[in-house]
């Protein structure tokens, strides 16, 4: 039996300190399987994008466990943290494509970043990408010539590009219309669905809970609700 | 990593899986791959380039004329001591600088004598003396040096030309060089051959010109035979001399014949090599005038303007990027390779700014040069050294710069 790509038990985490000490995760404890695609809604200051930042390892642990990709968090270095990133990939609400970079070479970052390709393999792969999200015509044009649905969809490819074991995603239609939000929300479905990578997506939207596999609900820093 | 994990990582449409586990990172990829991501956002916003760039451009200007000065003060103060062709000098240890001479015994030229080894010693005499412009009447500061035109201990260019002339009554060689508020001399010689000219109470004549140049201490220079120079210099001792010039016998040993000297002499006298004179002509700009450290401290304060320049620049490009630098950090980008990022940033800078400010400099040199009268010109080992200041004043700023980057938390990034 394979360990699950994300395993949590008994997470407590909280901001602040001494009186002014605000807990914002109490007691949580997820598990998300292989090939599964998760939902995490709940309203605002549910907890939830703490939870997302702790499972990508961009903050630092509390209490509890939190077993990411085969790493425990708990107590991990800085180097741990930053190699697990690496095996990650990240979508954000905005796209955070950098401006100074065509798209190929957006997408080709995410191979840069500890290069086992050679520079031609990573553009030949970064422009597969691409084309895997529709963008076969645009790799050469800069993040500020493309729609906000396209630059969504080049952070889709960058965040796949580098073959994640897990895709983290934060509300990534919140700034797209009805139409391109639905069509992102598909497409990083398909792709995911097709590679087998697990994605925990935290989303408001309603309009795009259908495609998840499991719906889980947090509210005032609990899981309340999985269906 | 196991194997199903490694399974799922192939993409459909790639043949194999990547290899897994860091490889080792190649120079390439540890320095070039940041360099490239710092060239591509560098010029992606052209117009904070080029003002980076003049930034350091100006730094560089800056810092090559602040040394270029520097080194045109010190070349053009022992300049005099430079052009003389012996090998060993006698001065009075109190003289400090050769504008302000204290005289010694001529007697010591011919106690040098009877070393075998030194063919010649030659008194000369200095002083600076009133010269009246043949053009408007004013009267300006000019040195005056007078010793045996025959000898041969002077390599002032002009010199053997005019060496027979110099030996007439009142005769005297100006120095072409000198700056112009003398007058046109060259000019008139040319236009109406040897003409008289006041020189402290007494008119002298003109006979020819020779290459020395000014220098910080006098403004331009008159030779002329010792007998000439006790014309003009009434009430001077003929006995007490301002440097005794020694020519050694060809193939002596200069360290040797200095010891043998020291030995042979009395106290009253300093004996120099050549080197040695010229250092300590050097050494009186240097350390007993401001001049020196005003150029240093001016070539600190273009550095340091320069490095604030640059700071900004990478500073505000850091905090206008906050957001793309915490992206690279959530993607697994360690805050090393983003620090690589800055100091490829400030070095491409130092690069970029130097050459357009060393071409510049060396227009500088000429321009100011030819206004100036001081021997400015460019050297290797004045490029080296800027080009490796300026290299410093940018690691330096790129260093400071670089604590911006602390506020990309890429926590941040999901609100």
């Amino acid at each position: 039996m394979q360990a699950e790509p994300i395993r949590i038990e008994a997470l407590n985490y909280a901001y602040g300190e001494g009186e002014l000490r605000r807990p914002v995760l109490r007691d949580v404890a997820l598990q998300v399987g292989v090939g599964e695609v998760l939902w995490l809604t709940g309203p605002s200051g549910s907890g939830k994008t703490t939870l997302l930042t702790l499972i990508g390892a961009l903050r630092a642990m509390q209490e509890g466990s939190c077993e990411v990709l085969g790493q425990e968090l708990f107590g991990a270095s800085e180097r741990a943290r930053v190699s697990l990133r690496q095996r990650i990939g990240f979508i954000f609400q905005n796209h955070n494509l950098l401006g100074a970079l065509s798209a190929r070479q957006n997408v080709a970052m995410a191979l840069e970043v500890a290069p086992r390709l050679s520079e031609a393999e990573r553009l030949a792969r970064a422009g597969e990408m691409l084309a895997a999200v529709g963008l076969a015509e645009h790799t050469d044009r800069l993040p500020g010539k493309l729609s906000g649905g396209q630059r969504q969809r080049v952070a889709i490819a960058r965040a796949l590009a580098a073959q994640p074991g897990l895709v983290l995603a934060d509300e990534p239609t919140a700034a797209l219309d009805k139409v391109s939000g639905a069509e992102v929300a598909h497409l990083l479905r398909d792709l995911a669905k097709s590679r087998g990578v697990p994605i925990l997506m935290v989303t408001h939207d309603p309009r795009i809970l259908d495609i998840a596999d499991r719906v889980v609900t947090m509210e005032d820093g609990r899981i309340v609700e999985q269906s | 990593m196991n194997a199903l994990t490694e399974n799922l990582r192939a993409p459909p449409g790639t043949s194999a899986p990547a290899p897994l586990g860091k490889g080792r990172v190649s120079l390439f990829d540890w320095f070039l791959l940041p360099a490239r991501l710092a060239t591509r956002q560098l010029f992606f916003e052209r117009a904070r380039l080029f003002s980076a760039i003049a930034g350091v451009m100006f730094a560089a200007v800056l810092v090559f004329m602040q040394l270029g000065f520097r080194a045109a003060l010190f070349d053009s103060a022992t300049r005099l001591y430079a052009a003389m062709q012996a090998e060993i000098f006698l001065m009075n240890p109190l003289t400090m600088a050769s504008f302000r001479p204290e005289a010694m015994p001529r007697i010591r030229a011919h106690q040098a004598l009877a070393l075998p080894e030194v063919a010649q010693a030659v008194p000369v005499y200095l002083t600076q003396a009133a010269w009246r412009s043949p053009e408007t009447g004013a009267k300006r500061a000019i040195q005056m040096i007078g010793f045996d035109v025959e000898a041969g201990a002077m390599r002032f260019e002009g010199l053997d030309k005019i060496s027979d002339a110099l030996r007439q009554v009142d005769a005297a060689g100006f120095d072409v060089r000198s700056r112009p508020e003398f007058g046109d001399v060259a000019k008139k010689l040319a236009e109406d051959g040897p003409f008289e000219v006041q020189i402290g109470n007494r008119m002298m004549r003109i006979v020819g010109i020779v290459e020395i140049g000014p220098s910080f201490g006098a403004d331009g220079n008159l030779v002329m035979s010792e007998v000439n120079f006790r014309r003009v210099v009434r009430g001077r001792d003929p006995s007490n001399v301002d440097l005794i010039a020694i020519r050694l016998v060809p193939g002596a040993d200069v360290q040797a014949t200095k010891a043998r000297l020291k030995a042979l002499l009395p106290g009253d006298v300093l004996v120099l090599t050549q080197p040695e004179l010229v250092a300590h002509e050097r050494h009186y700009w240097e350390t007993a005038t401001a001049i020196g450290f005003i150029f240093g401290f001016g070539s600190i304060m273009g550095l340091i303007v320069g490095m604030v320049i640059v700071y900004q620049i990478l500073f505000s490009d850091i905090a206008n990027h906050l957001r793309e630098y915490a992206t690279l950090k959530a993607i697994g980008y360690s805050n090393f390779y983003l620090a690589r990022v800055v100091m490829a940033s400030a070095l491409i800078l130092a690069v970029l700014g130097f050459v357009p400010g060393f071409l510049a400099s060396i227009w500088m040199y000429d321009f100011v040069g030819a206004a100036t009268f001081l021997p400015l010109g460019m050297t290797w080992d004045r490029t080296v050294t800027v080009f490796l200041m300026i290299f410093g004043m940018c690691a330096l700023a790129g260093l400071l710069a670089m604590r911006k980057l602390r506020d990309a938390n890429p926590a941040d990034m999901f609100s």
